[in-house]
């Protein structure tokens, strides 16, 4: 590389701390906007995000990508008719466009039945979700931090694959009524697969914080490496109901599904698992084990969730299951009002309570069952019963007589997180984990690791 | 893999997974502020658009400054998307929005290393420093390098444009008559007895994409997608169990509103709520084994899952294990021209050029034109889906079986933020020799399970093990139809459930279906393409019952 190309192309200058929209001037753009409407409501939501990711494969970067991005969605009303667009370009011209686009698609609607009106000024309590070290992370730090995996996988004569991202963003909800929301937060997820040479081990290990100084490459290393050699030589059992030591990520896996289903009107409506035989909800009813307890708070220091949600309307803490009753299902406006009752909204964050026993302490209690990494390709079946399928991977073993004593091949499910639940035996410790599916950060999810009895499992893989 | 709702929470972090917006959940796969209804489509548009010389000036600036900054390769594309989505249920419209995201992303290649980065904002100024951010990122990855990058070689097109075949575009498409036809198809289906619930939706998208790279090609295409869907609900008079229909009668493809038309909601809409209720009665199926006959909007999703992902090459190569998997069909060296997949009668091709199909293109997002080509051919693998970067680990084949090291043209990048990497194209089953219809396969099966419209599904990092559900499952005895079943899965190993294919259709029963949320790399990129197919039937598939009491 010449020094003309050096001077050019001067790193440390282009990477700058990730450059989102700060609360003043996304407090200026939204009212630029909302000032542009001539509708009966206006509401702006913007998204300002930076995002970085680094891949790597076969023990090198394989892509890596940088990017920066505005979102501005706009939301009218037209007497009782509603219109909405987005864009991504800044310019007056666009704004102005935006917005009239929105006003001229409410104008052709019919009615909207369920308007709400839009909500005046709130008060919000802060949520401490924003680190400066993540949000100023450069793709030659995060390279430092793949490096800890790649070179640790080819001193084991190992093949690690795995995926770093760093996002910043900025999200501010802004309307005609005089509110304005505005929310700052920084998320980092790392996961990585180590695989043998020839393909017949698998180990995985991954983690998930608003901080990167939290992500310790080092540690991921030597998990994903241990069961990737450990992993070798799995043999086949017949499927069936066996007992379970689920580690934190496959319990994320799961039990982030059951939050999926708490949605009171599908509930009222008949069409969930939520829904009481002859009518009405589940709401007071025990469904799980007494020593469950799935909550979501967006002041949770390890799991922080998000201070507003879409309309405006401030987050709180949600109990949605407690000593194993549901207490809490989530309500929109529309629904709340209809129902008589508060509006219940998604803090943006699912925790569940744990308790004291040690994954070592699972295992040695159990005579037979199975030890679970993480789950993977989870779908729904059924959900009249939160009924999904899905398989184990990287990193499935046999315990027998207290001790893990084999890798074994994977297993696929047809289970429901409610089944599990109902059928615990011990919990863990919790811990924030990486339980999205494609490796992105995802919702912030605190989980225990769970013991429990009868997990069905219906076919055996061949896949490592 | 098919994305699902799993990964909603992350677009509807800030609500309560209720109402339009958190079904907006199409992060950067937006697409434009079309004015609305009867106004001339580009009456307001203000945005530079395809075939514009400044945008054709800004990608050329873009891989000027990347080889200025050292780049040995670069591409660029700015791509601007429109989309419009409509939400209804049963009488009311949930939500109708028209979206656009415009961008730039630029690709470069320093001492064969990538370095990728992107923008919104197109000006040459923006786009020269995004240049020299992809150029400095890959300097920051080059530490990591072991074997450096080579491309294929390609064939320049200086100056390339390409548009979908479409007969009307949706976004001219008045507003109030594309609300009407969802509210009427509501109607309809609320008209029988039984149904509770119906949503109907459409989704367009219009990409228009300019793409230039340091290998002499400068290509302007235009892409359109079309999705109408609709799911009916019938839920019994005690609330003890509800069942719903999707319209998979009804594929999205790689069309304009005509598409919308030619599904024919309205019509449709009372059967899919006969068949939701009927649903409700049916025989909870017997497990066991049982000869299966798919339909063929049933079996495009299996191909999807159990044919077309094992063929990726990068997966083959292990590029994907930290998320979509690795591949059985690997290492090339073993399974190239030996692999038995399924029997003779079992032929399987990649392509973009299906009439309608949602992975059709004039050029990929490396400017490779791309070809049809055999993947397995009489039931042995001959063949992967490519990339430039790719084709070149397959040399060794190419030269024995005569043919040129070249890119299949299977690279695609979601939108103008993210970086392009092999994605599958269409990859189609051929139809038999002989003029066999569904029908015709039902008549010769004794006793077996007919299997209409793609449900539940779920297959492993490997693409082994695999199970599916399906919208409607019908018993057939002796030949014939003899009742409706549920709670119908069936589990499968993939070389023995093509294996145990014995019939296929012919030429007249072939039917394209597909899916826009074809989830792959990190981050998630979501890809849209048709699988092609006959109906088949498979002997001795073990089927599972998925019913439980909660």
């Amino acid at each position: 590389m010449s020094d003309r190309l050096r001077a050019d192309s001067s790193p440390r200058r282009l990477f700058e701390p990730a450059r989102v929209l700060s609360q003043a001037e996304a407090e200026s753009l939204a009212r630029r906007i909302v000032g542009f409407s001539q509708a009966d409501s206006c509401r702006v939501a913007i998204g300002s995000s930076a995002r970085g990711n680094t891949r790597f494969a076969v023990n090198q970067v394989s892509t890596s990508g940088d990017n920066e991005d505005v979102t501005i969605r706009v939301r009218v009303t037209v007497g009782k008719k509603v219109g909405a667009a987005t864009t991504n370009r800044l310019d007056d011209d666009a704004l102005r466009q935006v917005v009239q686009t929105a006003e001229r698609i409410a104008k052709l609607q019919p009615d909207d039945p369920e308007l709400m009106p839009e909500l005046g000024p709130q008060t919000y309590t802060g949520v401490d979700a924003f680190h400066a070290a993540t949000a100023a992370a450069e793709p030659g730090q995060r390279a430092e931090i793949v490096r800890k995996v790649t070179e640790a996988s080819r001193a084991a004569g190992l093949s690690s694959t795995g995926y770093l991202e760093v996002v910043t963003s900025a999200n501010a909800v802004a309307n005609s009524a005089g509110l304005f929301a505005y929310h700052r937060s920084t998320d980092c997820a790392f996961t990585t697969t180590v695989r043998t040479t020839d393909g017949a081990g698998s180990g995985w290990a991954g983690a998930a914080s608003r901080d990167i100084d939290a992500i310790d490459g080092a540690a991921l290393a030597a998990t994903a490496i241990d069961k990737a050699k450990r992993s070798l030589n799995a043999v086949a059992i017949e499927p069936g109901r066996y007992t379970v030591v689920l580690e934190p990520t496959a319990v994320g896996n799961l039990v982030q599904l059951l939050a999926f289903a708490t949605n009171a009107r599908q509930a009222d409506e008949g069409r969930s698992f939520f829904s009481k035989p002859g009518g009405g909800t589940k709401v007071g009813l025990k469904v799980v084990d007494e020593r469950v307890n799935l909550l979501s708070d967006p002041q949770d220091q390890l799991a922080p969730g998000v201070p507003f949600d879409g309309d405006g309307l401030p987050t709180r803490r949600v109990n949605w299951i407690e000593g194993g009753v549901v207490k809490e299902l989530g309500y929109d406006r529309f629904w709340a009002q209809k129902q008589g009752v508060a509006p219940v909204v998604l803090p943006g964050c699912l925790q569940m309570s744990g308790g004291s026993q040690s994954v070592q302490e699972m295992i040695a209690s159990t005579e037979r069952g199975i030890l679970v990494t993480r789950f993977w390709y989870i779908r729904p079946v059924d959900p009249r019963t939160i009924l999904y399928t899905g398989l184990t991977r990287d990193g499935t073993f046999l315990i027998e007589r207290g001790k893990v004593t084999k890798a074994i091949k994977n297993l696929r499910f047809n289970e429901s997180p409610v089944f599990l639940l109902n059928n615990i035996e011990a919990l863990g410790k919790t811990q924030r984990v990486s339980a999205s599916e494609s490796g992105s950060a995802g919702v912030p999810i605190v989980v225990p690791s769970v013991k429990a009895h009868d997990f069905t499992f219906t076919s055996l893989s061949d896949a490592v | 893999m098919t994305s699902s709702r799993r990964e909603f929470l992350k677009s509807s972090a800030s609500v309560a997974a209720v109402g339009f917006a958190a079904n907006l959940a199409s992060p950067r796969f937006a697409g434009a502020a079309a004015p609305a209804s009867r106004f001339a489509d580009d009456a307001l548009r203000i945005a530079p658009t395809v075939g514009d010389p400044a945008i054709r000036e800004l990608v050329l600036s873009a891989i000027d400054a990347a080889k200025r900054a050292g780049a040995s390769y670069a591409d660029a594309r700015i791509s601007q998307n429109r989309s419009r989505r409509l939400a209804t249920r049963e009488r009311r419209v949930q939500g109708l929005s028209d979206d656009e995201t415009l961008g730039c992303g630029i690709r470069v290649l320093v001492d064969g290393t990538w370095g990728f980065a992107a923008t919104r904002e197109l000006t040459a100024d923006a786009i020269a420093r995004t240049a020299r951010i992809a150029v400095a990122q890959a300097k920051a990855n080059r530490g990591t390098q072991v074997a450096p990058v080579k491309l294929a070689p390609v064939t320049a097109t200086p100056n390339g444009t390409w548009s979908s075949p479409i007969k009307i575009d949706p976004f001219t498409v008045a507003i109030e008559d594309q609300v009407a036809l969802l509210l009427r198809a509501n109607e309809a289906a609320l008209g029988v007895a039984g149904v509770k619930f119906v949503n109907s939706a459409m989704f367009f998208l219009r990409e228009e994409k300019t793409f230039a790279s340091t290998d002499g090609t400068v290509t302007v295409q235009t892409i359109y997608r079309a999705q109408p869907s609709m799911t009916v609900t019938a839920v019994s008079a005690d609330n003890s169990d509800f069942q719903s229909r999707q319209s998979t009668d009804i594929q999205p493809h790689g069309l304009g509103y005509e598409h919308v038309l030619d599904g024919k909601l309205v019509e449709n809409a009372p059967r899919w709520g006969a068949e939701a209720v009927e649903k409700l009665k049916a025989k909870p199926v017997d497990v066991g084994r049982y000869d299966l006959v798919l339909h063929p909007t049933h079996l495009w999703l299996t191909i999807h899952e159990s044919v077309a992902h094992p063929t990726e090459l990068d997966r083959a190569l292990g590029y994907e294990a930290n998320y979509a998997g690795t591949s059985f069909v690997a290492p090339p060296q073993k399974v190239l021209g030996k692999l038995k997949y399924g029997p003779e009668i079992m032929n399987i091709q990649g392509n973009r050029t299906e009439a309608g199909s949602l992975g059709a293109i004039g050029w990929d997002d490396e400017g490779v034109a791309p070809e049809t080509f055999d993947i397995i051919r009489k039931g042995v693998v001959v063949d992967y889906q490519t990339t430039r970067e790719q084709a070149g680990e397959l040399d060794w084949w190419y030269k024995q079986q005569g043919k040129p090291v070249r890119s299949h043209g299977n690279s695609y990048a979601q939108s103008w933020a993210d970086v392009q990497f092999q994605r599958m194209p269409n990859v189609s089953l051929l139809p038999g020799e002989k003029d066999l219809s569904y029908e015709d396969l039902i008549a010769a099966t004794d006793k077996g399970i007919a299997i209409v419209g793609d449900g539940s599904f779920s297959i492993d990092q490997q693409r082994y093990n695999a199970q599916f559900g399906g919208q409607l499952f019908y018993e057939i005895k002796g030949g014939k139809i003899v009742g409706m079943l549920k709670d119908v899965a069936y589990q499968i190993r993939t070389p023995e459930f093509w294996s145990a294919m014995d019939m296929l259709g012919g030429k007249r029963s072939y039917e394209l279906g597909g899916a826009f949320g074809d989830g792959k790399g990190q981050p998630a990129q979501s890809n849209a393409v048709s699988h092609g197919c006959p109906p088949t039937r498979h002997r001795q598939i073990n089927v599972i019952n998925t019913g439980r009491k909660a």
